[in-house]
């Protein structure tokens, strides 16, 4: 139940922001400050997530394991221009053999 | 035909038209990493479906399902989604002013407004094209999204324990590879920085859900900090 309503508020939140873009007058929203503001958000957000992400293992502290490994395959294969899909199945490939491995 | 000359309008359309499809099938591709995030994250394939269909904006996706995993409550795990949703009202803005949607137009196509579309849209010459642009873009996206959502939550919950195949290594995969081209200048790779360090210092501190919301604050405090800026717009 609580997964379904953290859908069902995502999905109306996400959709407003989009609608409330398409149809509020320009200048209401397009301050240099906000403009800014709004870039830098996902950045924080995607960077934050990445990492927690690839350490978090639900012990409360920090924890390096096979998705460490995982996680630096998939940058380089991003700083070789790898598409999308193939960084996320080499991170996928590099966990599943560290683990297999034993890491 | 020289450079100079414009090409002919079934070229130009066609062009737009191919460009599109390219971008909305490649990346609706990408549902598929979704599908199976979700489904091994312990969403089911109704929740994983549901999601696809009616936010339709991949980061907040990602963020929500790997929030709930993470044991969030279900209103940091939303704020965190909605969060990195906003850029959305900024492409709207644009498109707004470009597309010039009739009124009651606007509701449906609010849905598509994202990353790929608004790219897409933005790169065409004239209203015309964005608007073949944006709507090719938004029909293929959103119909390959949706089938590999499908697809793959489905595979994912035939495969049993998905720490064995790496899949949790697919969410930080996905952020890390939606992140790296939002890295153009210093203050962006100052801000991602600054947004690490303060998740991994909140992680042991806070609830789950709470750590990714406090390292959103390294974006405020990044515009803050005035050197950053210029050194940032050098």
């Amino acid at each position: 139940m609580t997964t379904w309503i953290a859908i069902a508020v995502t999905a109306a939140g996400c959709y407003l922001v989009k609608l409330v873009g398409l149809t509020v007058p320009t200048a209401a929203l397009e301050r240099p400050l906000v403009l800014r503001l709004v870039a830098l958000l996902p950045v924080a957000l995607l960077a934050a997530l990445t990492a927690l992400q690839t350490v978090d293992d639900g012990s409360g502290s920090p924890t390096l394991d096979a998705r460490a490994a995982g996680l630096a395959a998939a940058g380089l294969a991003l700083l070789l221009r790898a598409p999308f899909l193939l960084v996320v199945a080499v991170a996928v490939a590099v966990t599943a053999g560290g683990r297999a491995l034993g890491g | 035909m020289t450079g100079a000359t414009a090409r002919p309008e079934p070229n130009a359309t066609r062009a737009t038209v191919r460009d599109a499809l390219g971008v909305g099938c490649a990346v609706g591709l990408s549902g598929f990493a979704f599908g199976v995030t979700a489904a091994s994250n312990g969403l089911s394939v109704p929740q994983a479906c549901v999601l696809s269909l009616l936010v339709f904006t991949g980061a907040s996706q990602f963020a929500l399902v790997s929030a709930l995993a993470g044991g969030g409550g279900p209103v940091p795990a939303a704020a965190g989604a909605l969060f990195l949703g906003l850029r959305n009202a900024l492409y709207g803005l644009r498109l707004s002013t470009l597309l010039g949607p009739p009124r009651w137009l606007r509701p449906l196509a609010a849905q598509w407004v994202i990353d790929e579309t608004s790219a897409v849209a933005l790169a065409q010459p004239d209203r015309r094209l964005a608007r073949i642009g944006f709507a090719v873009t938004g029909a293929s996206l959103y119909l390959c999204w949706n089938l590999t959502t499908l697809l793959g939550a489905l595979g994912a919950e035939a495969l049993g324990d998905p720490a064995t195949w790496g899949l949790d290594a697919a969410g930080p995969a996905v952020f890390l590879a939606l992140l790296a081209p939002m890295l153009r200048s210093p203050i962006e790779r100052a801000v991602a920085i600054g947004a690490v360090l303060l998740a991994l210092g909140a992680l042991p501190l806070l609830p789950a859900g709470v750590p990714v919301l406090v390292a959103a604050a390294a974006a405020p405090l990044a515009l803050l900090v005035p050197g950053r800026r210029e050194e940032g717009a050098a």
